[in-house]
């Protein structure tokens, strides 16, 4: 039976529906302590003194560590896994990062202390006794001001808040190119700052056995064995032999649970020191203050087109903030997955693109669904909306005109990526069907008719995913290999658990993944079991992030798989008494070509156990690991139709369609990847239109420090979104996979202000910046009203 | 100040020793060893912690614990029969309605709770109920047709052929 292709309902519903998920809050350890961790007020500040002597003292107060404690011990600072360099050449600038600040503290919630207690209660009380004497100091939270002169300086090394200046594309091509046009676009816009907020808070567990020397660390992590390696040789100094990570059940992480964050180490430090269990589970709020950001850039946008509108050079200027430290893969997100990508889905033969990354006190930024991609995506779309805006070209046509061609594969971008399959213009076409584009002018004047202002927005998009080839992306400053592993251990009856170091956090492997077993193998669903999350199983394993699960992590239980059949067959010829070249593997049983002899797979596997009779020459056993190093990225593309209404009086927004077309090339499990688009949709339009991280510019206090401040998308602010897909496969990895992870939070941020300008234009609005909150349209609508009524 | 609590929780009577200011809902996870009951934030709003006290929804993060007494908590462990989905749940399990699986108890609970009250509501109604729930996974997309569902075999009806084609293996 073929379940690849199937919606075959998922193995992990009845855990979660019936409340016996295990997440890190749902696990006690004997003897646990409680951590609390006292975090700054100010943005920035310099801490004279810290006196933790009544904390110390408070009823059941175990202890209190400092930063200088930490540092005393010899503890490191948290470490970027990736480098990138200056266009001059120069390394980023990369100042330290104390899990505990000891010194300064550089943005509102950087941790200062710990008080570790017998009750949690015990430790937010005695965290109220630390006297911490801060001297204020002048902060800056927009990346802008962060670069100009005389601006509060966030590392007194690191002169005028500069990380780094780069670049890439050929500027002599482009601005030839532009001395050349036709017509020249510009536009500056704002990618807005968000705040991933998976529903499950960050939590640690930190543990050491004193008789084996052994540490344990639970943690809501997408990436266990990469946490281990940074958090034991960089961080703590603990040989990976030594210490186990645990991520179990995870309830979302968006990018946001990639990064070693500083509470694993000072939970694992702590349990050390306290001979006990540490436990630490972030309140919503403190999340709003330590979990890594998202997006926050500032950017310039010229696009140059020749008379036909075929685009003849793209120009890009971007100020991404880092924030107040470098998080783990934060370099890389606004350069090489972002700068990569502005090729997009056109034939742009030059391009250029520099970006300055900013430190400022704020929470630091880092990848969050899509990451690089929507920032990439938002500009592109909209300078090609305003192009066909000035050039008076539907926006639809405009694309068809500049579409890489279908028969254009493997093809080369200015800007480093070589695509290797798609067809654009059928996805595009897909969603405008979908979307009744050609009946949208009917609509428009229909809702005029009831007072509403109405709007239609197209974005399409690409991004690279299944990251990454592991030479490339060590070219480009990676600290890391970016492979994945997989071993397939097959039971003597013929079960078979499979080891990924691929991580779920509501992706569903444990139903894809088994899919593919099932299917390769020729046994039931039921005989398979994914494990995953435990660097004490695993062999090995970098994560999930980057919609790369399947395309790399299920590539490797591919590669692990074949070498289970090709032994397997050794096996079979031997009781088969038959060629080996003659024994073929399909539907579970090994069989003597243009014979009825065969051997189950289940015989076979107990074979390998009880090797009775036996080749002479193999070993025993059924047990296989691979790593697979993808070849390219993936390269996922689609076309999103968004049409909405707004409310001249009030600014509200009413989603009216939302049709999304997308190429994931092969499909598993088609229910779930729609529900990983419906997802990232929510996501994206919740960028768009609700979600802004905000920051007092003066104080830079987090204005936005609970679901009170910071809008999240709710059930009634979504509509039913209408799918598609148009299939072209991968040619790179054995599935055909691309990844469908983040695809909705690509494209809809640009679908969404697209159909808000559409709707705007008549009052002679030319952009928007997001979110679109009421209170804004109802603003800018007011504002293009005044000069129509002066009239 | 240390005080018993006791009450009936998903048909079994419990009772517990507290603080003053214990929550219902850490008196559920902490006392009581339920951790399907979910924390999700600090102000009442994300509705993961949502439970039945005498057949009502409430967050359970909004009540404490010394307030349940005498009362009867329902839980999302008490939803099933054995080993059998309640029909609510099996709609979830259908319709591919949750992904991390963190909001869904809540979810449950409150669905549960709408259908009680409307035992046929609009995806108009469902959205609206579902204001005081947050999922970041989902996009509610597949939520809604769950409750749809589940609430369709609640009033004893067929419910409509499954959008995703998902059927029981």
């Amino acid at each position: 039976m073929t379940t690849v292709g199937t919606p075959v309902r998922r193995r992990e519903d009845y855990r979660f529906l019936t409340g016996q998920g295990t997440y890190t809050d749902d696990i006690n350890r004997p003897h646990q302590l409680h951590a609390h961790i006292l975090r700054s007020p100010h943005a920035h500040a310099r801490i004279s003194g810290i006196d933790t002597a009544a904390a110390a003292q408070a009823p059941g107060v175990a202890a209190v560590f400092t930063g200088r404690d930490m540092t005393a011990a010899g503890v490191g600072g948290l470490p970027c896994g990736w480098q990138v360099h200056s266009k001059d050449g120069s390394p980023m600038a990369e100042p330290a990062h104390p899990p505990l600040a000891a010194d300064h503290v550089r943005h509102v919630g950087d941790p200062v202390a710990v008080v570790i207690a017998e009750t949690i209660e015990q430790a937010r009380e005695a965290a109220d006794q630390i006297q911490v004497d801060y001297v204020e100091e002048p902060a800056v939270v927009d990346p802008g001001e962060a670069l100009k002169p005389g601006a509060p300086q966030v590392f007194a090394d690191v002169p005028g808040n500069l990380c780094y200046d780069w670049s890439l594309g050929d500027l002599a091509a482009v601005d030839a190119a532009f001395a050349n046009a036709a017509r020249i676009v510009k536009l500056d816009l704002v990618n807005n700052r968000l705040v991933p907020n998976a529903m499950e808070p960050r939590a640690a567990i930190g543990e050491f056995d004193r008789a084996t020397g052994d540490y344990t660390l639970f943690t809501t992590s997408q990436n266990p064995h990469v946490i281990r390696l940074l958090m034991g040789a960089f961080v703590l100094h603990i040989p990976e032999a030594k210490l186990r990570v645990v991520a179990p059940d995870v309830g979302g992480g968006f990018g946001s649970k990639i990064y070693h964050y500083a509470e694993e180490a000072i939970v694992t430090w702590a349990a050390a020191k306290v001979r006990r269990p540490v436990k630490w589970t972030a309140e919503r709020s403190e999340s709003f203050m330590s979990d890594a950001h998202g997006r926050d850039h500032v950017t310039h946008v010229e696009l140059a087109l020749d008379a036909q509108a075929k685009f003849l050079a793209l120009k890009v200027s971007t100020i991404a903030n880092m924030g107040a430290y470098l998080s783990t893969f934060a370099p890389c997100i606004p350069t090489y997955l972002y700068g990569t990508l502005l090729a997009g889905t056109y034939t742009t033969p030059a391009i250029y693109v520099e970006t300055k990354a900013v430190f400022t006190h704020t929470v630091p930024v880092d990848a969050y669904r899509g990451a690089g991609r929507p920032e990439a995506t938002f500009l592109l779309e909209r300078i090609v909306d305003l192009a066909a805006d000035e050039l008076g070209i539907d926006p639809a046509e405009l694309r068809r005109r500049n579409f890489i061609p279908a028969d254009a594969y493997p093809y080369q971008t200015p800007v480093a990526l070589e695509y290797d399959s798609g067809d654009y213009g059928t996805t595009l076409e897909l969603a405008l069907k979908a979307a009744d584009y050609a009946g949208f002018e009917a609509r428009r004047r229909e809702a005029i008719g009831r007072g509403k202002l109405r709007g239609i927005g197209i974005a399409t998009y690409i991004e690279a995913c299944g990251i990454a080839p592991s030479a490339v992306v060590g070219s480009l400053g990676a600290r890391a290999g970016l492979y994945e592993s997989a071993a397939v251990r097959v039971h003597p009856s013929g079960s078979v658990s499979i080891l990924t170091g691929s991580h779920s956090h509501g992706q569903g492997h444990e139903t894809t993944f088994s899919q593919l077993v099932a299917d390769r193998l020729g046994i039931p669903l039921e005989s398979v079991e994914i494990v995953h999350g435990d660097t004490a199983k695993i062999p090995y394993g970098m994560g999930t992030y980057g919609s790369r699960s399947l395309a790399v992590g299920g590539s490797a239980i591919v590669k692990a798989m074949d070498k289970i059949v090709e032994k397997g067959r050794k096996i079979a010829a031997h009781l088969l008494e038959a060629a080996e070249a003659d024994v073929e593997f399909a539907d579970g049983k090994f069989s003597v070509a243009g014979t009825d002899r065969s051997k189950s797979f289940g015989e076979v596997a107990l074979t390998a156990y009880v090797p009775h009779n036996y080749p002479e020459d193999l070993e025993p056993g059924l047990d296989e690991t691979s790593f697979y190093d993808p070849k390219n990225f993936t390269f996922p593309s689609g076309a999103h139709i968004a049409e909405i209404e707004i409310d001249p009086e009030t600014g509200h927004v009413a989603i009216v369609n939302f049709t999304a077309s997308d190429d994931f090339g092969r499909i598993v499990n088609p229910m779930i990847v729609a529900g990983q688009v419906h997802g990232g949709l929510a996501q994206g339009i919740g960028q768009a239109l609700l979600e802004g991280c905000v920051y007092d510019n003066e104080t830079g206090q987090l204005l936005t420090g609970s679901y009170n401040d910071y809008a999240m998308p709710r059930a009634d602010d979504l509509p039913n979104f209408a799918l598609s897909t148009n299939v072209t496969l991968c040619t790179h990895n054995p599935l055909g996979v691309k990844g469908c992870g983040e695809a909705g939070a690509i494209g809809a941020p640009a679908a969404i202000t697209n159909a808000l300008v559409d709707a705007l234009r008549p009052l002679g609005v030319r952009h928007l910046d997001m979110p679109a909150t009421p209170e804004r349209l109802w603003r800018v609508i007011q504002q293009h009203r005044q000069p129509l009524a002066a009239d | 100040m240390q005080k018993t609590v006791s009450l009936t929780v998903n048909g079994k009577p419990v009772s517990a020793t507290v603080e003053g200011r214990t929550l219902l809902v850490q008196l559920l996870r902490e006392h009581l060893g339920l951790t399907g009951t979910h924390v999700g934030c600090d102000t009442s709003q994300c509705g993961a912690c949502v439970v039945h006290v005498d057949g009502e929804a409430v967050k359970s993060c909004t009540l404490l614990a010394l307030q349940a007494e005498g009362r009867s908590v329902a839980t999302i462990e008490g939803v099933a029969t054995g080993d059998t989905l309640h029909p609510m749940q099996e709609a979830f399990r259908n319709n591919h309605a949750l992904q991390c699986g963190f909001c869904t108890p809540g979810m449950v609970m409150s669905a549960l709770d709408l259908v009680k009250n409307n035992p046929n509501p609009t995806e108009r109604e469902i959205r609206e109920y579902l204001e005081g729930n947050l999922c970041r996974c989902t996009g509610y997309h597949n939520i809604v047709l769950a409750i749809a569902e589940g609430a369709a075999v609640m009033r004893g009806e067929t419910p409509p052929a499954n959008v995703h084609g998902a059927a029981a293996e």
